[in-house]
């Protein structure tokens, strides 16, 4: 009986271990793209139910294929986010002479802003007058909202399977 | 995410498994998580065996044999290079002005890309329709999307013109467009995020860097335009195309439709689809494969009706 007993003891500690290392671990990511849809469920079908920006630290609690489910994300609703929005790197929006420093020696830090970027843009369209973004601007501001789709995919008599 | 990303997310999603094995019951549905994405590690250059995960990649680096890949790109700069690639497209096939066929375009294929393996990308994705009789669509990096009246022409139904924006959905997804990019301007690009110094470059550097961005838009620009896609790319954009049809509820043989009505209108003479993709027979003997015998596809009324409405006087 005493064995059983220290037995016991001993499974709970380590239970306990685990659930403080699992608290301590839990993974930090952030948000890759300008804007990262937060879904009730781990499914396209999900309801959108809050909206992430570029460079946003958020909680990974739970994977489930391609979707992870994040822990009241910037103390918005918990949700499931698709990996594709979601980066392990830490995403420095403004980086500085020292961040430039850090990245160049870690693979955890990326630097927003640098390489091909807006300034690389315009200097490509100082020496190419000729290539007319109007239409390019035009297309990102055709905006669609969830509610249009929804009412896309009913009225087309549509029955989604859902997915990854 | 990106590969690497994934990879270690993965030794230390397996890891936070070990430590804690005490609580087995409640962390269940997360170890069938770990599972899946540990077979999606092995398919990757780095492995793990039981809890001791190899990274192949930083042993490479300390080894200095590193080289840096088109996956090492963020999806901000995939989307610079996307901007440009689109506005150089549209340089030679001019946009459609037709706010309701665009939007109409927009609607369904914003629907279908978030039913893709790639639902996310820096500034989403956007359609436009071009003017021109030419049978042809692109695909610029990041999610601009564009498709001639040529190519909705091939298109009888809605579940037809949705194959042809998942066929491009496909190739966003497996960035192959950012693969048309020569290693050697990709390694020139990337060593730049090294540069040290103010928040803008100077002079000189940026002389550099938009010159590395010329000719890698120029790289894709050329591949979408002239040479096109190996056929193991457009096979891939096909598959992926059908299982986003799958998912969505469209009919998947929209996509053998499109190909059937495509074969009898391509004019192998012309500067379109037919010098820049495998021709529609060997492409409809590699999706028959997959979707078995050919089922007429037959769309209800109302989503008939609004096609129309759309697109039927393009």
């Amino acid at each position: 009986m005493p064995k059983l007993k220290s037995a016991l003891i001993i499974l709970l500690v380590i239970s306990l271990s685990g659930i403080a290392v699992f608290a301590v671990e839990q993974k930090m990511m952030s948000i890759q793209v300008k804007k990262g849809a937060v879904r009730s469920s781990p499914s396209f079908l999900g309801k959108v139910v809050a909206q992430l920006k570029y460079g946003d630290r958020v909680a990974v609690q739970d994977v489930k294929g391609s979707w992870y489910f994040l822990d009241r994300p910037k103390g918005k609703t918990n949700g499931w986010m698709h990996s594709s929005a979601l980066s392990m790197k830490k995403i420095v929006l403004n980086p500085g002479s020292s961040d430039v420093e850090q990245a160049a020696s870690s693979d955890e830090i990326t630097l927003a802003g640098k390489g091909f970027n807006k300034q690389v843009e315009n200097d490509f369209k100082s020496k190419n007058p000729q290539v007319d973004f109007k239409w390019i601007n035009r297309m990102e501001k055709m905006t669609v909202s969830q509610n249009q789709i929804q009412v896309f995919i009913k009225k087309g008599q549509l029955s989604p399977k859902g997915g990854e | 995410m990106d590969r690497s990303s994934r990879r270690n997310f993965l030794s230390l999603a397996c890891k936070w498994g070990f430590y804690s094995i005490g609580v087995a019951p409640v962390l269940s549905a997360f170890f069938a998580g770990c599972k899946t994405l540990d077979t999606l590690a092995k398919s990757g250059p780095s492995f793990q065996i039981g809890d001791v995960f190899v990274d192949t990649k930083a042993i490479a680096k300390e080894t200095q044999v590193v080289t840096n890949s088109f996956e090492d790109f963020t999806p901000e700069q995939e989307y610079y290079i996307g901007r440009t690639v689109g506005a150089m497209i549209l340089q030679k096939y001019r946009p459609y002005n037709n706010p309701k066929a665009n939007q109409y375009i927009n609607v369904m294929g914003k629907m279908l890309a978030q039913a893709s393996d790639r639902p996310e990308t820096y500034g989403g994705y956007h359609f436009l329709i071009q003017d021109s009789d030419e049978i042809n669509a692109f695909a610029a990096p990041g999610g601009f999307i564009f498709l001639t009246r040529g190519m909705l022409k091939c298109c009888p139904h809605e579940d037809a013109v949705a194959a042809v924006l998942a066929h491009e959905i496909g190739h966003v997804q497996y960035k192959h467009g950012l693969r048309a990019i020569k290693q050697s301007r990709v390694t020139s690009a990337l060593t730049s995020l090294a540069i040290k110094g103010a928040k803008k470059y100077g002079d000189e550097d940026l002389e550099k860097l938009t010159e590395t961005f010329e000719g890698s838009v120029s790289d894709i620009t050329k591949t979408l335009i002239v040479n096109g896609y190996s056929r193991s790319f457009e096979k891939q954009a096909d598959l992926a195309a059908i299982n986003i049809l799958q998912r969505t509820g469209y009919n998947p043989n929209g996509l053998v439709t499109m190909l059937n009505q495509m074969k009898t209108q391509l004019k192998p003479e012309r500067r379109d689809f037919a010098k820049t993709h495998p021709s529609p027979d060997s492409r409809l003997a590699v999706i028959k494969k997959y979707l078995g015998n050919y089922s007429t596809v037959k769309s209800p009324q109302t989503r008939q009706a609004r096609f129309k409405a759309a697109l039927g006087k393009i």
